[in-house]
């Protein structure tokens, strides 16, 4: 079993680095959707704010 | 639909990648002269294989980003070069590991050796470039003409073996034609981890893509939102 040391080093390198890899877009992906919960906030203030313009403001159109 | 996909592709990169270490640890025997150390071939050129592809992919991205300007060829083809880049460096780093046991070296300024060191130079500017700046379409022009530019080096890194004197052996293609895997054993082994990187490459890829797409689209209605909030404020 001569040379087990670099086999052995090469395919835990090998795995370690795919596992951060997936763990990078793992950790991308939960900052995504934190964005997107922060978008979706704004979007229904922005919504709020908007059907309280409509309900405050004078029909004219009877 | 994409989150079958998604997971099918997970999946199946599992049991695949299995199945590859199974066929590399207990299957395969060790080539004569090599011995052991020779086992580490048989994750080294699906890596190269799967880097090689994602630059190629890179490349069609940019060519199509240039032609119709749409952002999701900018997205595929900056998916692809992280994954590409992830690919290569592995590539790189499998071959050195390999190389000091049977060369007594870590690293050499061989022919193919170095052509692939180009190649991840260029792909590390690409990265470099995106990461650096923001993401205008500008950025995404220059990114994909560098793109276009650095797949050149893939066929040279292929063909370095056949054109220059190089110490690299030629395993799947050599000088005198046919294969350098003298047992059934080892192409079936090969085709497996071949397999298996494939699978992983594409699932990466797929969920790197799915993730800058996102991205682009929220990019996309955060712009909407403060507009629809400046243009709130100007009527009040």
């Amino acid at each position: 079993m001569e040379h087990l040391e670099y086999l052995f080093a090469a395919y835990s390198i090998i795995f370690a680095v795919i596992f951060l890899y997936v763990l990078f877009i793992w950790r991308r992906q939960a900052a995504l959707d934190a964005e997107l919960r922060t978008l979706e906030a704004r979007m229904a203030a922005l919504n709020e704010s908007s059907t309280a313009a409509d309900v405050s403001e004078p029909r004219t159109d009877i | 639909m994409n989150s079958a996909i998604r997971n099918g592709l997970g999946y199946t990169t599992l049991a695949l990648m299995i199945a590859a270490l199974f066929m590399v640890f207990d299957y395969v025997p060790p080539e004569a002269e090599q011995g052991i150390a020779q086992l580490i071939f048989y994750f080294h050129v699906p890596l190269a294989w799967v880097a090689f592809a994602s630059f190629a992919i890179v490349a069609i991205a940019g060519i199509f980003y240039l032609w119709l300007g749409d952002q999701l060829w900018d997205d595929l083809g900056y998916a692809a070069a992280e994954t590409g880049m992830v690919f290569c460096t592995l590539m790189i780093v499998a071959g050195s590991i390999w190389a000091k046991p049977i060369w007594g070296t870590w690293w050499t300024w061989d022919s193919r050796l170095t052509t692939t060191f180009i190649l991840w130079l260029m792909y590390g500017g690409y990265l470099m470039l995106r990461a650096s700046a923001d993401d205008t379409p500008q950025v995404a022009r220059f990114a994909a003409v560098l793109g276009i530019v650095a797949v050149l080096d893939v066929p040279i890194v292929i063909a370095s073996v056949r054109l220059w004197r190089t110490i690299h052996p030629a395993v799947l293609v050599t000088k005198q034609g046919g294969h350098g895997l003298e047992d059934p054993r080892m192409v079936a082994t090969l085709m497996v981890c071949l397999a298996a990187f494939t699978a992983l490459w594409a699932w990466l890829l797929m969920l790197r893509f799915m993730q800058l797409r996102t991205r682009s689209r929220m990019g996309t209605l955060a712009v909407r939102i403060a507009f629809a909030n400046a243009a709130a404020s100007d009527s009040k």
